[in-house]
């Protein structure tokens, strides 16, 4: 065993085996060296009252790098993933230029070494994410790429799309799919509906990302290959993946914290800041989400961090960027919204937040059983503390938070990356 | 009300009977030989039109003008708003020199409010894209007030392009509020979506609404919605939701025929139908430099009550 570093000391350790109190003893390769009773270490972290848990996983965090560094980097947004209690994040392609070759594979992940969590890139479906051409995924999956997307928008042509599924079968490589049909789409800021309706504001209808939705269901038929479905939003597509699901068909989903909780109604202010593709919808498709987190028809909650500048969302409403900060907020938005359904499973919770999705971007290192040897890429959690969110206090280089001044209940204490405590006491250690 | 950014901010019908009673003074004021006082002295107001607009820019200039105000124009064409300004560095710019108020046009719904939400100064929505015109509204509201009496309990139907207009919003919001049934003529493209939340009746066959209205108010036909595919000619769009001449003798004959103008002759509306008696376009348009009198006193004035008080004031 190697010589321990640190001891986590007097928690509740949750991971995907069950629960039971234990502290965990970390080694200086990095790794687990113990979990049990009365462990001793140089340096001891109190996790007293806290649950020690997987660190979370994110499948969708735009870092922004390069191309918009004043919006966010690579060190900063994976600092306010450290403060989620993030250890992982999937970088989405949609940088200037377009994560969709080997050398911008290479160049973001080398900008990732010095993060505060692992940076896990995706890559582009096709070439500068135009939707015209595939990308050479097998040259970014050689390099380790595992989950590919056009994220920002969907592969809208079929044929395309058939072929860019066909090819990642072969490859062993997951697809992701931002499902927004873009004719139907065309012109919309917010969901289509009663607000769009008297606000004057052009909507896009949920039909804009259902029918791709149920395109992609019917392609992975064909083809046989996985689909993931990003940040769902609609009671229709989580009906679909369920159907999907129940079919025996390979794919996954994710939904993002947003959606979960906040609803187009929000848009009645015209402040930008809660405009994000997809669309805040209404309240049945806010229950739809949360229903299909609950009965796992939903893999993962994913954040769709996407930080834009202020004066980017000082524009009017339909000159401003869709997107929100999600990374430090998330765990404690996704606590407050399913603690209304009932009291937290905590073990479907931090499988939504962290294993699940880690197996799906083929993340081996972030599995779900906290074991002796495994990395201590680690989140240690306070279930019950109620905090403000303060959005002058975000780590990211923007401001686009739709919770500030919300109470949020949940929040991280501790996270470690290969055993590297990078946030203790909700502080980032560098 | 320290802005007025929807009808909504009114308050109901009270807020917009109010209006329309300090309107009564102002359009006796226009009446005058000299037709200006001195309710505003003093006050600056600032025009911040970021889309080109004839009528109701020089409505308010003259509206202003005739309370005494001073106006000064921030003319989007030759600011710095082409060298990237953003909205809320003019408007805060604008207010630096002392504004008491603010009169925007955009063409984005929701500019004004953004507007309001970053001065001091009182904001006034001239139209936002798609979304409101409330002084629009108000002198609608008078226009018909003025030959109806009241409009509680007429029958009011818009015709036209409902979804993509500013005042088919807020004539919906007023005219409800004020207790008129109204009725939304159009082919389902150019309705809102959702429509069936909003407080009016639908129908796609103007022959058979015409014979029961009070009002029949067309809204303007914009020529790029045929490239939108909301409708495949602009002949089909006469033919069937035009006011042409044979389809006006449906009318009621004492039926009241409004436009806000700037009028497509021939397309939503004949030429002959728009010079009729019963034709109140530019009755509209004489009404609403008093209505904007009455809002630019309502935000800037003394801060009294309206009323007695207000009339009072104004006649002194």
């Amino acid at each position: 065993m190697p010589d321990p570093t640190v001891v986590l000391k007097g928690g509740r350790v949750v991971d995907a085996t069950g629960e039971r109190a234990a502290d965990v003893l970390i080694g200086a390769d990095g790794t687990i060296a113990a979990i049990g009773a009365d462990l001793a270490a140089p340096r001891v972290i109190d996790a007293g009252g806290c649950i020690v848990a997987p660190g979370l996983v994110d499948l969708h965090s735009h870092l922004r790098e390069p191309g918009q560094e004043d919006a966010e980097t690579v060190e900063s947004g994976s600092r306010c993933a450290a403060l989620g209690g993030y250890t992982a994040v999937v970088a989405m392609p949609n940088t200037t230029p377009a994560i969709d070759s080997a050398a911008m594979v290479h160049e973001v992940r080398s900008l990732g070494t010095t993060a505060l969590c692992h940076v896990a890139v995706s890559g582009a479906i096709t070439v500068g994410r135009a939707g015209e051409q595939l990308a050479p995924m097998a040259e970014m999956a050689a390099l380790g790429v595992r989950i590919f997307t056009d994220d920002g928008t969907g592969v809208q042509d079929n044929r395309l799309m058939r072929r860019a599924m066909e090819y990642a079968s072969g490859l062993g490589v997951r697809l992701a799919q931002h499902c927004e049909d873009s004719a139907l789409a065309a012109g919309g800021h917010m969901h289509e509906g009663e607000w769009s309706s008297r606000l004057g504001i052009p909507g896009q209808p949920a039909e804009a990302e259902e029918v791709m939705v149920q395109r992609d269901i019917s392609l992975a038929r064909l083809t046989g290959a996985s689909i993931h479905f990003q940040h769902l939003s609609t009671a229709g597509s989580v009906a679909m993946v369920r159907a999907a699901k129940a079919e025996g068909l390979d794919v996954t989903a994710e939904a993002t914290p947003h959606h979960l909780a906040l609803t187009h109604a929000l848009c009645a202010g015209f402040d930008p800041v809660f405009k994000v593709n997809p669309p805040l919808r209404t309240d049945a498709d806010v229950a739809a989400v949360v229903a299909g987190v609950l009965d796992g028809t939903i893999d993962a909650i994913a954040t769709d961090h996407a930080p834009h500048v202020q004066e980017a969302k000082e524009r009017p409403f339909d000159q401003a960027p869709p997107g929100m900060l999600g990374l430090e907020t998330a765990l404690g938005v996704a606590v407050t919204e399913l603690a209304k359904q009932g009291d937290i499973d905590w073990v479907q919770l931090l499988a939504l937040l962290s294993w699940q999705p880690a197996a799906i971007a083929g993340l081996t290192e972030h599995t779900g059983a906290l074991v002796e040897g495994r990395a201590a890429h680690l989140c240690v959690i306070d279930p019950t503390e109620v905090w403000a969110v303060d959005a002058a206090r975000s780590a990211s280089l923007s401001r686009n938070t739709p919770w500030a001044g919300r109470r949020l209940t949940g929040r991280v204490r501790h996270t470690l990356l290969a055993g590297e405590p990078v946030v203790v006491d909700g502080e980032a250690t560098r | 009300m320290t802005h007025l950014l929807s009808v909504d901010d009114l308050g109901g019908a009270s807020g917009i009977e109010e209006v329309l009673r300090l309107t009564d003074s102002f359009v006796e004021v226009s009446a005058r030989s000299i037709p200006k006082v001195p309710a505003l002295r003093g006050k600056t107001i600032a025009w911040l039109f970021y889309e080109d607009s004839t009528r109701t820019r020089l409505s308010f200039e003259t509206a202003a003008k005739r309370l005494s105000a001073d106006t000064m124009n921030f003319s989007v064409g030759s600011s710095s708003v082409n060298k990237g300004e953003s909205l809320r560095d003019t408007a805060r710019t604008i207010e630096a020199m002392g504004v008491d108020a603010i009169v925007v046009r955009h063409g984005s719904a929701g500019a004004p409010h953004r507007v309001a939400s970053w001065v001091d100064a009182s904001v006034i929505n001239a139209g936002d894209g798609w979304h409101e015109h409330p002084t629009q509204a108000l002198l609608d509201c008078y226009t018909i007030r003025q030959q109806l009496g009241s409009l509680e309990g007429r029958h009011i139907a818009i015709v036209g392009d409902i979804k993509h207009s500013r005042v088919a919003r807020s004539n919906v919001l007023a005219f409800s509020a004020l207790g008129a049934e109204v009725t939304l003529v159009a082919p389902p493209t150019l309705l809102p979506p959702s429509v069936d939340t909003w407080p009016v009746k639908i129908s796609n066959d103007l022959d058979a609404v015409l014979p029961t209205v009070d009002v029949v108010y067309l809204l303007r036909m914009q020529r790029e919605r045929m490239t939108e595919s909301l409708l495949p000619t602009l002949r089909e769009y006469t033919a069937f939701w035009g006011l042409t001449v044979a389809r006006a003798a449906l009318l009621r004959p004492d039926a009241l025929v409004m436009h806000p103008g700037p009028m497509n002759r021939g397309v939503e509306i004949a030429a002959e139908v728009a010079d009729l008696p019963q034709s109140l376009i530019i009755d509209q348009v004489r009404n609403g430099v008093a209505v904007r009198m009455a809002v630019l006193y309502l935000l800037l004035g003394s801060g009294a009550e309206l009323g007695t008080t207000a009339e009072e004031r104004v006649r002194a």
